[in-house]
C-alpha cells in the first residue's frame, strides 16, 4: 500500500500481467489483479483525503487564533495599556505623598535640633551655675515651650513617618498590575508563534493554543479604574456595606 | 500576642509588620505563601493571622480553609488583606470564615478597626 499512484511502473507491470491473464482466460487470477489495482487507487484517495483533513484542520486552528488574536489587540491590549498608565499613575502619587510628608517632617527635625542646641548651650551654663536668676527664669520658661512643642510635633512626625510608609503599599499593587501584564505578552508571543507555524505549514503534534490559567481571570487583582467595572466593591466602605449585609 | 504574617510581596509584609508594632503587636513572624504558613502555623502556637489571597503556591482563601478544617487551628481568627475586590470573592471568603477583610490601599486606621473588632467580638464570645 505504499504505492500512492496508479500511473507507477508497479502498476503498468499489473495491468501488463492483467491483459495477459485476460488473454489466456484466468480469469480467477485477473480478479486478483484487479484488486490490486483498486487498492493502490482507494489508498491514494485516503491520502489525499487525509492531506484534505489536515488543511482544514489548520485552517479552522488559524481562525481560533486569528479570533484570539483580534480579541487580545481589541480589548487586552488596550486594557494592558490602561493597566500601565494606571501603574505610572499609582507609582508616581505614591512618590508626591512620599515627598509631601517627607517635606512635612524636614522643618520640624530642623527646628527639633535647633531648639535643642539652644537649650543644651543654657542647660551647660545652669548645670555649671554660671547663670543669674532671671535667666533661670527664662531658661524655665524655655523648657516649658519646648516640651508643648514637642508634644505638638512629635505625633506629626510619627503619622508623616506612617504615611511614607503606607505609600510603599504601591509595590505590591503595581507589582501584581505588571505581573498580569506580563501574562498578557506572553499568551500574545504564544498566539504569534502558533500563528507562525500554521501558516508556515509546518506539520506540529499540537498547535493548539494552550489554555491559559484560569486563576487568573478568577483573581483580578488590584481594581484599576476605568478597566473594572461591575462586580467589584469600590473600597473599604463598601467591603464593610457587603460583609455586614451577609450578616457579618 | 503572636501573629502570622502571610503576603508575596515583602514590602507589603514589611509594611503590616511595622503597623502591627505600631499597634502595640511586637511578636510577628512572616511567611510569602499559604504553603510555607501553613507549616508554621501548625508548628507554632499563633494568636491571629493576617493574609493576602492572590500569592504563587497556595492562595490565601486556601489557606484560610486550610486553617478552618484543622481541628488545631479552626479557631484562629484570621484577617484578609487583599487587593482583591469582586464581591463574590469577599462572599467567598466570609463563607469561608473569615473574620476580617481589607481591600488595599488601605489605612492604618482600617487595620487597627478591623483588628480591634475581631478581639471584640472574640472577648465578647468568650463572655
Amino acid at each position: 500500500m505504499n504505492n500512492t499512484t496508479i500511473c507507477s511502473s508497479a502498476s503498468l507491470e499489473s495491468a501488463k500481467k492483467l491483459v495477459v491473464l485476460i488473454e489466456s482466460g484466468d480469469e480467477a487470477a485477473a480478479f486478483d489483479i484487479l484488486e490490486e489495482l483498486s487498492a493502490i487507487r482507494e489508498s491514494s484517495l485516503f491520502q489525499d483525503l487525509g492531506k484534505l483533513t489536515r488543511d482544514l484542520h489548520n485552517t479552522i486552528n488559524g481562525f481560533q487564533l486569528d479570533s484570539k488574536i483580534s480579541s487580545m489587540t481589541e480589548h487586552d491590549i488596550p486594557d494592558a495599556k490602561e493597566r500601565l498608565n494606571y501603574v505610572i499613575s499609582m507609582t508616581e502619587s505614591a512618590a508626591n505623598k512620599t515627598l509631601t510628608s517627607i517635606e512635612a517632617s524636614m522643618p520640624i527635625s530642623d527646628e527639633l535640633q535647633q531648639r535643642v542646641e539652644k537649650l543644651y548651650v543654657s542647660w551647660g551654663r545652669f548645670r555649671k551655675r554660671d547663670m543669674a536668676v532671671d535667666e533661670f527664669r527664662t531658661l524655665n520658661n524655655e523648657i516649658d515651650e519646648f516640651f508643648k512643642w514637642l508634644m505638638e510635633n512629635i505625633p506629626n512626625l510619627h503619622s508623616n513617618l506612617s504615611d511614607i510608609m503606607m505609600a510603599q503599599g504601591f509595590q505590591d499593587l503595581t507589582g501584581q498590575i505588571i505581573r498580569r501584564v506580563i501574562t498578557l505578552v506572553q499568551e500574545v508571543e504564544e498566539s504569534l508563534v502558533g500563528l507562525i507555524r500554521i501558516t508556515g505549514q509546518k506539520k506540529t503534534q499540537s498547535s493548539q493554543p494552550q489554555e491559559h490559567d484560569r486563576k487568573e481571570v478568577y483573581l483580578s487583582g488590584p481594581v484599576v479604574p476605568g478597566i473594572d467595572k461591575g462586580d467589584v466593591v469600590s473600597g473599604q466602605d463598601d467591603v464593610d456595606d457587603l460583609l455586614s449585609s451577609l450578616g457579618f | 500576642m503572636k501573629i502570622l504574617v502571610v503576603d508575596d510581596f515583602s514590602t507589603m509584609r514589611r509594611i503590616i509588620k511595622n503597623l502591627l508594632r505600631d499597634l502595640g503587636f511586637n511578636n510577628t513572624q512572616e511567611a510569602d505563601d499559604g504553603l510555607t504558613a501553613l507549616p508554621k502555623l501548625q508548628a507554632g502556637d499563633f494568636d491571629f493571622l493576617v493574609t493576602d489571597w492572590n500569592m504563587p503556591g497556595m492562595q490565601g482563601i486556601d489557606l484560610l480553609k486550610a486553617v478552618r478544617a484543622d481541628a488545631k487551628l479552626s479557631k484562629l481568627p484570621v484577617l484578609m488583606v487583599t487587593a482583591e475586590a469582586k464581591k463574590e470573592q469577599i462572599i467567598e471568603a466570609a463563607q469561608a470564615g473569615v473574620n476580617g477583610y481589607i481591600v488595599k490601599p488601605f489605612t492604618a486606621a482600617t487595620l487597627k478597626e478591623k483588628i480591634d473588632k475581631i478581639f471584640e467580638r472574640i472577648e465578647a464570645s468568650k463572655g
